[in-house]
This record gives C-alpha cells, sequence and structure tokens, in this order.
C-alpha cells in the first residue's frame, strides 16, 4: 500500500570529480545529479570545481560551462537564459527554481544540482514531462465560446475583467510548483497539481471564455482539485513569483458560491 | 508514476476515469466542522479542567452533565469531533495509501469506528442526563 523505500537503483552514489583548470585561483564547486538509463547503473553525484574567474554569474552560466569544458556529456535542458522560457528548472540548492534566474552567489556552500524532485529522469538533469503535459492538455487550455466573435475579430474585455487574468498569465510551465508539491509527489497520477490548475484558473478567471460551468464540472473532483492541503510551496518556489495556491483556493471558491 | 505495461496514450492516462463531480461537500464540510470545534473545544477543556482540578464529586459531575445546556453542547462536541475526525482521516488515507482496496477497507473502518464512538458518547450522555 504505502510506498516506504524508493524504487531500486534509485540512491545516488559518488561519482566522478572534475577539478580546475591548472592556475585557477577563484573556484566554485558544483555537485551535480548525473543519470544514463543506458548504463543500468545507479544515479551518481559528480563534482565539478569551476573557474569563477572565467564563468558568468548564474547557475545555468556554470552548467554551460560544465558541458563545453569540463564534461559534454551532461545533458539539461535550456534554451531562452533570461527566465521567460521555463526550460532550465530544476532543483538548486535545495528548491526548485529556474537555473537561469539562480545566482551562483545566492547559494550557500557547494551548488547542488538535481533534476526537478520526483518525475521520472530521461537522463542527468531531464525530467519526463510527458506527464505533466498530457495534464496540461486535459483542461483544454484555449478559450471557449459559443458565441461568434464580433465584426472587428476581437473579443473585448474591459480593463476590470483584463486584470483578473494578471498574477495567472505570466506563468511559463516550468513545473518548479507542481514537482515541489508533496501532494503531487504521492499523487500526481491523478491530482493536477499547482501548475495545470493555475492554468485551469486562467480561463475560468477569462471573462470571454463561456465554459467556466463545465471546467469547474471537470476540476470537481476528490483527486484533481482536493488534494491540494494549502502547503504552500508551490508560491514560496515560483521563479516568477507567482501564487498558484490563491489562484486554487480561488477555484475551490467558486464551486463554493456556484453550490449556494 | 505509472506501471510498466500501460500503453495508454499519455491524455488519456491524465483524463483517467474522468470527474468524480464531488468533492465540494466534503471540502466544505471540513471547514464548517473545524470552525464550529474551536468553540466547543474550548468549551470542553474549560469544563472538564474545572471539574477535574476543582476536586468536584461525581454527584456535581452528573448535575453538570444533567443541565440541558451542557448536555447539548456535549452532544455537539461529540458528533462534530468525530465526524470531523472521519473526514480527516478519509483525506489522510486518500493521499497516502495508493492501492484502492486498502484505501476503502480502512475508509470504512474509520467511518464505522467514528460514528460508533459518536453514538456511545451521545447515548451515555443522554443516559447521564436522563439518569438511566
Amino acid at each position: 500500500m504505502v510506498e516506504f523505500s524508493l524504487p531500486k537503483n534509485s540512491k545516488p552514489t559518488k561519482g566522478k570529480t572534475h577539478p580546475a583548470p591548472a592556475g585557477a585561483k577563484n573556484t566554485k564547486r558544483f555537485q551535480v545529479y548525473r543519470y544514463d538509463p543506458d548504463t543500468g547503473a545507479n544515479p551518481r553525484i559528480d563534482t565539478y570545481d569551476v573557474d569563477m574567474d572565467t564563468c558568468g554569474p548564474m547557475v545555468l552560466d556554470g552548467l554551460l560551462k560544465i558541458k563545453d569544458e569540463m564534461d559534454s556529456t551532461l545533458a539539461l535542458r535550456r534554451s531562452c537564459r533570461e527566465g521567460i522560457c521555463g526550460s532550465c528548472s530544476m532543483n538548486i540548492d535545495g528548491g526548485n527554481t529556474l537555473a537561469c534566474l539562480k545566482s551562483i552567489e545566492d547559494c550557500k556552500g557547494d551548488v547542488k544540482v538535481y533534476p526537478l524532485p520526483h518525475m521520472p529522469v530521461v537522463k542527468d538533469l531531464v525530467p519526463d514531462l510527458t506527464h505533466v503535459y498530457a495534464q496540461y492538455a486535459s483542461i483544454e487550455p484555449w478559450l471557449k465560446s459559443e458565441t461568434l466573435p464580433p465584426a472587428s475579430g476581437e473579443r473585448l474585455q474591459s480593463p476590470e475583467e483584463r486584470e483578473k487574468l494578471d498574477g495567472l498569465w505570466e506563468c511559463i510551465l516550468c513545473f518548479c510548483c507542481s514537482t515541489s508539491c508533496p501532494s503531487y509527489w504521492w499523487n500526481g497520477d491523478r491530482y493536477l497539481g499547482p501548475a495545470i490548475l493555475l492554468q485551469a484558473a486562467r480561463w475560468i478567471n477569462d471573462s470571454r471564455d463561456e465554459a467556466t460551468g463545465e471546467r469547474l464540472d471537470e476540476l470537481e473532483d476528490p483527486f484533481k482539485l482536493y488534494r491540494c492541503h494549502t502547503i504552500m510551496n508551490c508560491t514560496q518556489t515560483c521563479p516568477k513569483g507567482l501564487n498558484p495556491a490563491k489562484a486554487i483556493a480561488d477555484i475551490k471558491t467558486k464551486l463554493v458560491e456556484r453550490a449556494g | 508514476m505509472f506501471a510498466s505495461g500501460n500503453l495508454r496514450s499519455p491524455l488519456g492516462r491524465a483524463r483517467g476515469l474522468g470527474s468524480a463531480k464531488e468533492g465540494l461537500h466534503h471540502w466544505w464540510a471540513q471547514r464548517l466542522t473545524s470552525l464550529a470545534l474551536i468553540p466547543l473545544t474550548l468549551w470542553f477543556v474549560a469544563g472538564v479542567i474545572h471539574l477535574a482540578l476543582g476536586g468536584e464529586p461525581y454527584e456535581s459531575f452528573m448535575a453538570w452533565i444533567a443541565n440541558p445546556c451542557t448536555a447539548t453542547l456535549m452532544i455537539l462536541f461529540l458528533g462534530v469531533s468525530f465526524h470531523h475526525a472521519q473526514l480527516g482521516v478519509q483525506v489522510v488515507l486518500e493521499d497516502y495509501v495508493s492501492c484502492h482496496a486498502w484505501r476503502t477497507g480502512l475508509t470504512i473502518v474509520t467511518k464505522f469506528t467514528c460514528y460508533g464512538f459518536a453514538t456511545l458518547g451521545i447515548v451515555s450522555t443522554l443516559i447521564c442526563c436522563f439518569g438511566g
């Protein structure tokens, strides 16, 4: 029934150490989670001493320096390097965040880098996001309206109506929040998690959408929605400063409002 | 996250069996009972401390419980707290017990136990009131 132990081959072992180049005076130690599914071996923690005099300020700069100059076998996702694509989400210094927005200076001691927690790992720092993307598709994240758009082609909103989407539209789907949530760890197969529920709230709060009731119907479920126990890890970890816990509370409030 | 050999599409797995279209009532009942328990628990603790620390004899307790207001509050306290307890334990079981058969079985045991003890407490209160 309850799983108390980690699955086979889960415990990381001590890995290789990659020293800084000779003559480097200002170094920072990175400890990076490595896993290669092809070898069948346990994951390991590799150590890299990075020369900070020739490295950029962010953790992503450090990881790319490692990949470019020290160990090209390291796998990670990254794209925009400015906190807008959500690709480089990972667990750094004990918290989920974007490697491109996390300063190396802000890490206490060694820079410890792991993939997003409790997700299947494809390789190294690359988690398998198939299920969470499917959950996103399951909430049908597009405008639903039976009313045809006006002749001008544009569906209008008042400034007040538009304001209700603030704090929701900015989400970049990095899934730092969902993978920081213990409820999502235990019941992620059915619980939608904070990222997807915030996206659901984004459409529920859209004045142009005509499927609000159907959306609430789909969410009213002990597992899809009510696994949220306001633990607040989501809000604490969001690298964009959003508040998924409040978005979930808004959905629950709307369900109460609808019932009477 | 998923058992090997599951070849359903990712969207099929995410949708699963669909929405139960319930959960609001359980969630709302848990909040209402917790709200009601704030004054009820304070009253109960104050009452017990007063009787226990005051070294009052058995007759004083019987006279206290026989008061209609005291008996009403006691019955409310017992009913609401056991209702709240079974709602809460059900949430814990849903969180941590992934096997459906185990979860259902333990939920049934929890509900039967809580409602059994609540009824026992309420009947005992009534017997004290009406001098059984």
